[in-house]
């Protein structure tokens, strides 16, 4: 049995530490900005920090109370980076001249955050999710359907992914992410056994029964499907990423991985080949110093090379912030923001900027290893595949390591959508994290008055293992005591 | 503002960016360390004076020292080759004064219903390889399943890192737990009981 605790301790005072360090960093940014572009600092800049101050302290207060073992790291994380967001879209406006973007997204994010805390607080344990399996198979198709409806369904930019809610344009595909991961982590939660053990050999690999896998094929199939019609080569690539991850998880054969990767070479030259919408981008992305290809006028490579050569301009240090030239680079809100970023903070603050990914990514692989339920195992390994994705797809696009597909860097970059299903995200890691840390109470009568007589609080979980009161159980429970360092309670 | 003021404050972002990096990571030093205490738990729990429980043979064969219990009943011999420890029947009698020791493991329910199993002092592996001591015919069973393992006066059941968990009454196992007779014990379609 691999055990892997942690202290049960709650750490939030750790986290409320680290909150105010990323709120500093996040105002301050802000601030620094408009320092550096010469625009007046007035009292709009202190109210719009202290409302994303507020709503963070708010989800800070919510953890305190409803999720106390939560991972402490995972906010603070996701606070800077949303914060960094806003400054540099902020900075941008101050450039560009459309002025309400900025606070378009610290209006989407205070929502996202608000509902995050409402998933946190109704929601209470993630392992209520795995019985929604089937219907988060149907709310993710049907979200990803949305779009394709005459009336409601918009088309910008050649990918038509855009829902027109009336007050605002909505991108449904990132709330159905969220579904599809739950419907994939349920599945294989619930068959992985069939998956693995039933089926006949061809030479060293094993196939399953189609019957076992059949649902986990059509959800897939339908999602790249719609995502295929759709144009959105994104989302396509995220959704196949997530797919062969989860179930190389659950599985653990490699030969899922080797067919994916074929697959995904046999799809990848089919559509470069058949697909003009992707061959362009190929194009764009094998030869964006062509002197035809920067200079057309639709769909050219100028928004790849300023990128670059923004990068080339932020060199080791950067400009500094609002100092630079990142409003040449169209879209430099949203799909280059990590291209605005390079060019602002430099080499020295991009990195630090992808070790904030990096260090979210291994915070919901904690989680993930941590939790005890195979359901949220996978739930937290596929959420943390899917971040770890994205920031690839994005920053790659805009290196020209591979091509540009029109993914947004999570929790940067302009846009509500993005911005609410990451946030979601978030509450569901930290909901599984909460699991994942929480202490488990072996007998009543050991600690059953301190500060952490928990599991009472919690009824549901480790009822059995109470019952185990006397004096063997107790032996148990002062080994983890000693272990995760509280000490032992006799 | 000063350009110098400005550009001080642009480099301050970006230290302070890397502060919070640092002190995430300084933070997260005790998660790290986690490999570590899992490899050496032994030495914490001897010291605890509870020597009662060891996952490893050679935890067993230190433990030596009584910790007032059922006499040297630190020789939890309740490891996965060890199949009867000298040490264990010795101490059978002294607990069995206590309390009825359970006398057999029976399958209620399932394939192999009504297959019983006499417990003696050494442990007992369930699982579907052949060399288990109970073969479970069980598609949802693991080949190592689970260890039903005696302690003192008790059996403990333990989950060996099974694919679909070993459950309690209506709880699945994290860690070993004690079993009483009339508890269900339940692992994929088998149903399995301790008998006094």
């Amino acid at each position: 049995m691999i055990r892997t605790e942690t202290a049960p301790a709650p750490r939030r005072n750790l986290e409320l530490f680290l909150l105010l360090l990323a709120l500093v960093v996040a105002v301050g940014a802000q601030i620094i900005t408009a320092a550096a572009m010469d625009a007046p600092i007035d009292e709009g800049y202190y109210v719009d920090g202290g409302i994303y101050a507020g709503v963070v302290l708010v989800f800070h207060i919510i953890l305190r109370i409803r999720a106390k073992y939560a991972d402490p790291f995972i906010l603070p994380i996701v606070v800077t980076l949303n914060g960094l967001g806003i400054a540099m879209i902020h900075r941008i406006d101050l450039a560009g001249g459309d002025g309400s973007v900025a606070d378009r997204q610290l209006l989407w994010s205070a929502v996202s955050m608000a509902f995050a805390m409402a998933l946190l607080w109704f929601l209470q344990d993630h392992r209520r999710l795995r019985q929604l399996t089937y219907l988060s198979l149907v709310v993710g198709t049907v979200l990803l359907f949305l779009p394709m409806l005459p009336g409601i369904g918009m088309e910008i930019n050649g990918a038509r992914i855009w829902v027109n809610l009336g007050f605002a344009s909505f991108q449904p595909s990132e709330l159905a992410k969220i579904a599809l991961g739950v419907f994939f982590a349920g599945f294989l939660a619930n068959n992985r056994d069939l998956i693995l053990l039933a089926g006949r050999k061809f030479g060293p690999l094993q196939f399953p029964r189609i019957q076992d896998l059949a649902p986990l094929m059509i959800g897939w199939l339908v999602a790249i499907g719609v995502l295929v019609v759709q144009t959105d080569l994104g989302n396509s690539i995220m959704f196949f990423g997530l797919f062969m991850a989860m179930i190389y998880v659950a599985t653990s054969r490699l030969s899922w991985i080797i067919i994916g990767g074929l697959l995904v070479a046999v799809g990848g030259v089919l559509a470069w080949m058949f697909v003009p919408h992707v061959t362009a981008r190929v194009d764009i992305w094998l030869n964006a110093f062509d002197e035809d290809i920067y200079s057309r006028e639709f769909g050219g490579s100028e928004q790849v090379v300023q990128g670059i050569f923004g990068l080339a301009n932020g060199g080791l240090t950067g400009t500094g912030l609002g100092s630079g030239m990142p409003n040449r680079v169209p879209l430099a809100n949203s799909d280059m923001i990590l291209a605005a970023f390079g060019e602002e903070l430099g080499l020295i603050g991009l990195t630090a900027m992808l070790l904030l990914y990096l260090l979210l990514f291994s915070r919901f692989m904690r989680a993930g290893l941590g939790t005890r339920d195979a359901f949220g195992k996978l739930l937290a390994v596929g959420f943390a595949v899917m971040l770890v994705l994205q920031v690839f797809v994005v920053l790659g696009g805009i290196t020209r390591v591979i091509p540009m597909t029109g993914l947004t860097a999570p929790f940067l970059a302009a846009g509500g959508s993005s911005l609410l299903g990451n946030w979601l995200i978030v509450a569901l890691v930290l909901l599984i994290s909460h699991a994942a840390r929480r202490p488990i109470v072996v007998g009543p009568m050991v600690n059953a008055s301190g500060d952490e007589a928990s599991g009472i609080e919690n009824p549901t979980t480790e009822a059995a293992e109470a019952t185990a009161s006397e004096d063997e159980a107790a032996a148990f429970q002062d080994e983890d005591e000693a272990r995760s360092g509280t000490g032992g309670a006799r | 503002m000063s350009q110098l003021a400005v550009t001080v404050l642009q480099f301050g972002l970006l230290l302070l960016l890397w502060v919070l990096i640092l002190s995430i990571v300084a933070a997260q030093s005790r998660d790290l360390m986690i490999s570590k205490r899992s490899r050496a738990p032994q030495d914490e729990s001897t010291r605890s004076g509870q020597g009662r429980r060891r996952r490893r043979e050679s935890a067993a064969a230190t433990a030596g020292a009584p910790a007032g219990h059922g006499g040297a009943a630190g020789a939890g011999g309740h490891s996965a080759a060890a199949s009867g420890h000298p040490t264990q029947a010795e101490q059978a009698p002294a607990a069995s004064a206590q309390r009825p020791r359970p006398r057999a493991l029976v399958v209620v329910e399932g394939p192999a219903t009504g297959t019983e199993v006499e417990l003696g002092s050494a442990p007992i592996m369930l699982g579907r390889a052949q060399e288990s001591t109970l073969v479970l015919v069980d598609d949802y069973a693991s080949g190592k399943h689970a260890r039903l393992f005696p302690q003192g006066s008790r059996w403990f059941i333990e989950d060996l890192g099974s694919t679909n968990g070993t459950w309690l009454g209506e709880e699945q196992l994290t860690r070993a737990a004690t079993v009483e007779p009339g508890e269900r014990i339940r692992i994929g379609k088998t149903v399995l009981e301790l008998k006094a």
